[in-house]
């Protein structure tokens, strides 16, 4: 594994199945009594969050907690960040408290990669603007293994708002890691331009992939994207790309249906599919607990690996 | 220059050519030819000789952003860079919109005295885009300012647009777009491309400076106004240039010189890491398919000049999360070395080539009497001194600029300016400012 | 511990398959003796070896008494003491009887029983698993070393080392065959 955990595309095939594995392990902790382990007792994990995220932050919190480790949560509301303070002074501040790991939340695509070249912990990325966000993508992987078994071959398409989606881009990466054959569905404005070089296939027609599919992840669709002519109206677009009780009726038995949440019922997804036994979305928040504390376990739990500051 | 004392330029190869001469007196080539004599010497065998750099493009930030630049360090910047004069962007604040602040730009390079600087007018008042600032006073002042712009944004209203064509018809004005149609690129951070959907980086597509080119070739063509397009970055951009120019209209474009050796892939994978912003820039680094096209059309004559787009920028404007850093690249020290790696050594261009493009090119579509003249006698004494065969890595630390923002930090280079001559007066010699 | 390294001519081997299996009959009576009856013992293996050695005991105890005899493994891979000495490493299976360990008498079984700190991880993991009766410890092999106020229950072989040597302990479910070798030191 590398030091940081910015991408998905950071992990080999065997990384990421290292932190399958670990984590199916420790799934067992949360059925204990006592749901702590002492692994990375006198460590510390900075939460290190630029954007409102109570959901991912309190996962994470919760994981480097199950693990012993001291957990520093940095909100920037209201901290010095707000007053001007550049991300470059945070980071030095953070460096000199002697953070082990740094979870960071950040609006702007690529601030991990940049806070990585600062401090010498690890630098693990909780979401950043519109570019990854990798422990989902873990967990999502962790939840359709659970469900599917191995992912090798399965098929998986993802819905939605993926020029956005930092989830879409991490799972797209990971996916393809793990063997699994995805294809995204969308409006054409709501793909990249060049989505052709991802490593997935691509399709307008939502009603032509489900019979096929083995999972269906519905994206959560911002509706501000209406104003800037994504698409014509809500109503249009739930009709065109949202998951109703029809559509999951052409789905095959076993299939599942994901969210990373947090979901527009009746928008992308209708409310008795995100609440049918095929949805898992209740399992994914159970699931982001067990994965994010096999990821600050495999980064941190052994050898310091000795990071270097670039600048 | 009462005095009669003369300067002689010993041994070098104008334009790369046999080995010559250079006699200089009161700031005029006297005369070209061996065994020349004068009261100095300078001793330029092996090094070639090219007119003195004239750059259309340069931000000096003086008045408002003395941070990242002043006059002095930018003057003092061209100088080693091989330039003998420069054109200074309107966007500093206050903006270069009325006769009051060109005159005091170009009082402040005349104090200076590293190269002449020739402010440039910016086309509507504020860069806002909404009223033409008065360009005849700017053209009439002391600054003689011929070259408009609001370089930083794009004059996106086509009626604006067509007026100042026209308006700077009254005293040979050119008005040099920053062509970027701004509803297309709200927000962008790079160019729009397989990069920027791996990064989630808003994308900057190439059609939106496209659109803007095309329109104002029409524009110009209909209106018989005389267009330049600035730092010209896609190759889309060079067929509408080349369409426009085989109809005999009158434009003329620059190519900078990071848009001829860098591409967009180095915002994901550099040296420096990922979404370093010391390559964000505006218009962005693009294509490969884009930096050959631009070579061509350099070579060609498609592209008339190369001018750098100096824009220097604090530490702390770069050294933050991408999208919070700000645009621009410095290049003023770096533009012939790249040049000559990216159109000399791969054959391009030739040092006449050179001369043509960064010399008498911009001299000409910026009526800047004085410069872009030929090494030979007759002409005012601006002459830069180039070693050809040196190769040394790029140090930031040793520039003249106030600002390090350059992307070739580490990167070799060819090429080394030994010595600037400003109308006679040596402003570098040894590769060291006088 | 005894990954199937290729290992040099001067390895001597000092347990062979039929020596393993009377040692692993001897432990399971004393088990049964101490425990008088076995009647609340959980036999749980430290992997990787160590499960297998359990499972062997617990088939022996089984056999002799006519019962199942309740099964496990304890991985202590996330409360070892040097974790920070190598790169972090996989987890190992963590599997208790449906039973738990409440009220229990816990065997834990290891196969080479060294300095002692294996075994204190691993009463720290069950204390955080449960409350047991209480705990014994039974190992293939103690080389002795001891770091740690540790000793054994039941022991198969009392092997005296030096530290430099190394005990390689081989299992047919694990490596093919059932051995135990001792390799003069050095090579790792």
């Amino acid at each position: 594994m590398k030091r940081h955990l910015i991408s998905a595309a950071d992990l080999s095939r065997d990384d990421a199945l290292l932190i399958l594995d670990t984590a199916d392990e420790l799934a067992k902790i949360s059925d204990r009594s006592i749901k702590k382990l002492p692994t990375l007792r006198g460590r510390t994990v900075v939460n290190l969050f630029f954007e409102d995220s109570t959901r991912t932050r309190i996962s994470f919190e919760a994981a480097a907690k199950r693990l012993s480790a001291d957990v520093i949560n940095f909100s920037a509301k209201g901290s010095s960040v707000s007053k001007g303070e550049s991300l470059k002074d945070t980071a030095l501040t953070l460096e000199a408290m002697g953070a082990d790991a740094v979870v960071i939340r950040h609006s702007a695509s690529g601030a991990p990669h940049r806070l990585a070249g600062w401090v010498r912990g690890s630098v693990v990325n909780a979401g950043d603007g519109t570019h990854e966000h990798p422990t989902q993508a873990l967990l999502d992987a962790f939840t359709m293994r659970r469900r599917l078994g191995p992912l090798d071959g399965r098929r998986v398409t993802i819905v939605g708002d993926v020029l956005h989606s930092r989830v879409a881009r991490s799972n797209v990466l990971l996916l393809s890691t793990l063997g699994a054959e995805v294809t995204l569905v969308a409006p054409p404005t709501l793909l990249p331009v060049n989505v052709g070089s991802w490593p997935c296939e691509v399709s307008y027609d939502l009603d032509a992939m489900l019979p096929k599919s083995d999972v269906v992840m519905m994206l959560r669709v911002q509706r501000e994207r209406m104003n800037a002519a994504f698409f014509p109206t809500e109503r249009e677009y739930s009709r065109r790309y949202g998951l109703d009780r029809d559509r999951v009726a052409r789905m095959h038995d076993d299939a599942i249906v994901m969210h990373p949440g947090p979901m527009n019922r009746g928008m992308e997804i209708a409310a008795e599919v995100a609440d049918s036994p095929r949805s898992t979305i209740v399992e994914q928040v159970a699931n982001g607990v067990t994965t994010r504390m096999a990821v600050l376990y495999l980064l941190l739990g052994g050898a310091d690996l000795g990071g270097e500051i670039r600048q | 220059m009462s005095e009669q004392r003369s300067t002689v330029v010993k041994g070098a190869r104008i334009l790369g050519g046999e080995p010559a001469d250079i006699l200089i007196r009161d700031g005029i080539i006297e005369e070209v030819g061996q065994g020349l004599t004068g009261d100095e010497t300078i001793d330029a065998r092996g090094l070639i000789a090219l007119p003195g750099l004239v750059d259309l493009h340069t931000h000096l930030r003086e008045p408002g952003r003395e941070d990242a630049e002043t006059v002095e360090t930018g003057t003092r910047a061209a100088a080693l860079g091989g330039y003998t004069a420069v054109h200074a962007m309107a966007n500093t604040d206050p903006v270069a919109d009325t006769a009051g602040v060109v005159e005091q730009v170009w009082r402040l390079g005349q104090e200076a005295g590293h190269c002449d600087v020739r402010p440039v007018g910016a086309v509507t008042v504020g860069l806002e885009g909404e009223r033409l600032a008065e360009l005849g006073a700017m053209a009439d002042s002391a600054a003689r300012v011929r070259v408009f712009s609001d370089d930083g944004k794009c004059v996106s209203d086509a009626v604006l647009m067509r007026r100042a064509l026209e308006y700077v018809k009254a005293f040979d004005g050119v008005i040099a777009q920053h062509a970027q149609e701004p509803r297309l690129t709200a927000g962008a951070q790079m160019n729009e491309g397989a990069v920027s959907g791996r990064l989630g980086l808003t994308g900057w597509p190439a059609v939106a400076e496209e659109a803007i080119i095309a329109r104002d070739c029409l524009l110009a063509a209909h209106v018989g106004s005389r267009l330049h397009v600035c730092h010209v970055s896609t190759a889309g951009s060079v067929e509408i240039i080349r369409w426009a120019k085989s109809k005999g209209w009158d434009v003329t474009a620059e190519v900078t010189p990071h848009h001829l050796l860098l591409t967009d892939d180095l915002v994901e994978d550099s040296p420096v890491g990922a979404y370093n912003p010391i390559y964000k820039v505006n218009p962005p680094l693009r294509t490969r398919a884009d930096v050959e096209a631009l070579r061509l059309a350099l070579a060609d004559g498609t592209i008339d000049c190369v001018a750098t787009d100096h824009a220097p920028h604090p530490v702390e404007d770069k050294e933050t999360e991408w999208s919070a850093a700000a645009m621009g690249m410095i290049g003023l020290e770096t533009a012939l070395s790249v040049v000559h790696e990216a159109m000399v050594e791969t054959g391009l261009l030739d040092w006449s080539g050179v001369a043509e493009r960064m010399s008498y090119a911009p001299a000409r579509i910026g009526r800047l009497a004085g410069h872009g003249r030929p090494v030979e006698a007759g002409a005012p004494a601006n002459i830069t001194l180039y070693d050809a065969s040196a190769r040394a890595g790029v140090d930031p630390s040793a520039f003249a600029s106030r600002s390090r923002n350059t992307p070739y930090e580490g990167r070799t280079l060819p090429g080394r300016v030994v010595a600037t001559l400003l109308r006679g007066r040596p402003t570098v010699l040894d590769g060291k400012l006088v | 511990m005894a990954d199937a390294v290729s290992h040099a001519q001067d390895a001597r081997a000092v347990l062979e398959g039929p020596d393993i299996n009377r040692a692993l009959i001897r432990i399971s009576h004393e088990i049964l003796e101490r425990t008088k009856g076995a009647e609340d013992i959980v036999l749980l293996g430290i992997p990787t070896r160590g499960v297998h050695l359990a499972r062997r005991l617990a088939g022996h105890i089984g056999r002799f008494e006519g019962r199942p005899v309740p099964v496990g493994s304890l991985d202590i891979t996330m409360y070892r003491d040097d974790l920070r000495l190598r790169p972090a490493r996989a987890l190992g299976r963590t599997e208790l009887p449906a039973d738990g360990i409440d009220g229990k008498v816990v065997v834990l079984v290891d196969d080479v029983l060294f300095s002692g700190r294996t075994v204190r991880s691993a009463l720290d993991a069950l204390n955080d698993l449960g409350r047991p009766q209480a705990v014994q410890l039974a190992a293939l092999v103690d080389r002795g070393h001891r770091e740690l106020p540790i000793r054994a229950d039941y022991v198969g072989k009392n092997l005296p080392t030096s530290k430099s040597e190394i005990v390689k302990v081989y299992l047919e479910e694990n490596d093919g065959r059932d051995a135990v070798l001792l390799l003069k030191g050095e090579e790792r």
